[in-house]
């Protein structure tokens, strides 16, 4: 059974967070996640949900307790934006290091400067290498699943690495949408207690944490590689058994009429949504036009990738994030990696948009498949910009 | 007792290079960081116990009859015994002498 209800997105999720039953809590407020974390206070406040709620004095500390509370074998949650990623970067490789699994919702925001609270996904592509999965979701229905999702696969003893879901900020983090609340006993029985491999426990004393000298830190980097590298499987049996649940099924790559489509734009998160609109345009106009959206970050899902882009000659990247001096966005870099080892690959365009907020609209969409197809060979454009 | 490191593979390491061994530090060749070392001279020697005391590594050993041993093992060649020693019994050299 299910409940489906109007609700603001962070508030969805931050009961979610509390169906969960998570453990221990260690957020410093940001815009704009703030709603998520307030919430959350209110909920341990009341005592509606049984969790340690540590209000710590920075990001770096909320990250710092929350490697602490997982490896003491604690269910744990943050949740930050924008400069509070940044200042517990540090600690965020850290704890994927360790293998200590954990859950964040980053409500996408830029980085400064200029300073900016809305919308891209600069904040996250500077994490780009940290070990931990990350997805993006679509909408609240996603981020409310995913908490879920997230526990399960990151806490899976094959898995053992935390877990970042990106929303976006704003356009997400602060609508209210139609979200189907599952009961109880249906979270239960998705989502067992965390059973921990190693926990810091005086029966069984352990040392986390340890340096690598030069004759062992290779062998460790390797072996986490190798832990990153065989947790698809994991994840994709996470997705499949809250499918059977719930009619929910969720995957690497999420297609829109990718059949037969001789163009396929790509995106991640929340504009998904927006471009869909403009596909069904182009569609209706008889181009044969498709939509790719990358759920999965990391592990990057090449195979799925280029299964869905298959047939293609245009592939038409967007990107929320600058790669100053790069081959264009953080998307397209990789988009192009996935497709260079194919004999025949389609022509790869690359548009940065949405940046710091600024809209965009089903139409440029539209305009953007336009001057791809147009204009010849591989490059990047910021789209929009007044000249 | 722990694999010396140079024979641990990457599967060997636990997850999150986790050390569920206690006294897995005594496998640890500080003796590797040396360039200097020290050399005793027993008959300078007045058992006072002196260096035992300050090596900051533990890497001197007192003997039944109270004379001392270096463990070049861990002993990292800081020099302390031989500064402290009150006889001069133990001097620093090059690792190369
Ligand atoms: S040189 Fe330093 S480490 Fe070596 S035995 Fe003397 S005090 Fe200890
Ligand atoms: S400090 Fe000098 S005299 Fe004293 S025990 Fe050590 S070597 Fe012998």
């Amino acid at each position: 059974m299910a409940t489906r209800v109007g609700i603001e997105v962070s508030i969805a999720a931050a009961e979610a967070v509390k169906q969960a039953n998570t453990d221990v809590i260690a957020a410093y407020p940001i815009t704009p996640q703030t709603h998520i974390v307030e919430h959350l206070s209110e909920l341990v406040n009341n005592g509606e949900l049984d969790a340690e709620f540590v209000p710590v004095e920075s990001e770096h500390s909320a990250m710092s307790v929350c490697s602490g509370s997982s490896a003491a074998g604690a269910r744990t949650f943050t949740c930050t934006s924008s400069q509070g990623l940044a200042l517990m970067s540090e600690i965020v490789y850290a704890v994927s290091s360790l293998r200590l699994p954990m859950l964040m919702i980053l409500a996408n925001r830029s980085l400064n400067s200029p300073l900016s609270i809305w919308n891209d996904h600069s904040d996250v592509m500077s994490i780009r290498d940290c070990g931990w999965i990350q997805v993006f979701v679509e909408n609240g229905q996603e981020v409310y699943d995913h908490v879920f999702i997230g526990y399960r696969v990151a806490e899976d003893r094959n898995v053992l690495t935390p877990f970042i879901i990106n929303l976006d900020g704003f356009v997400l983090t602060h609508v209210i949408e139609p979200i189907e609340m599952l009961d109880q006993e249906m979270v239960d029985r998705y989502l067992p207690p965390y059973q921990p491999l190693y926990r810091l426990h005086p029966n069984q004393p352990v040392s986390i944490g340890c340096f690598g000298p030069p004759v062992l830190f290779t062998e460790t980097k390797r072996a986490q590689d190798e832990a990153f590298n065989s947790t698809m499987p994991h994840i994709l049996k996470g997705w499949q058994e809250f499918g059977d649940l719930t009619g929910r099924y969720y995957h690497p790559v999420e297609t829109y009429k990718t059949e037969e489509a001789k163009v396929i734009v790509v995106t991640q998160g929340s504009l998904g949504e927006t471009a869909s609109i403009a596909i069904d345009t182009l569609r209706g106009e008889g181009e044969p036009v498709g939509l790719v959206s990358i759920r999965l970050w990391r592990p990057f899902p090449f195979e799925e990738f280029r299964e869905a882009v298959k047939g293609a000659e245009l592939v038409v990247v967007m990107d929320r994030a600058i790669s100053y001096g790069g081959p264009g966005g953080p998307l397209a870099g990789e988009i192009r990696a996935a497709l260079y080892s194919q004999e025949v690959h389609p022509r790869v365009v690359n548009f940065i948009i949405g940046l710091g907020g600024r809209d965009v609209a089903p139409d440029d969409f539209v305009q953007m498949v336009q001057q791809a197809k147009a204009r010849p060979g591989e490059w990047y454009e910021i789209y929009g910009v007044r000249e | 007792m722990a694999k010396p490191e140079n024979e641990i593979t990457w599967k060997d390491i636990k997850v999150g290079f986790v050390v569920d061994e206690p006294g897995s530090a005594s496998v640890y060749r500080t003796g590797d960081w040396r360039s200097q070392r020290p050399v005793y001279e027993r008959e300078r020697c007045i058992r006072c116990g002196t260096c035992y005391v300050y090596c900051p590594d533990m890497a001197i050993k007192i003997l039944k009859d109270g004379y001392i041993e270096h463990d070049l093992y861990y002993c990292k060649g800081c020099g302390i015994c031989a500064e402290e020693c009150p006889t001069g019994a133990i001097i620093i050299v090059d690792e190369e002498e």
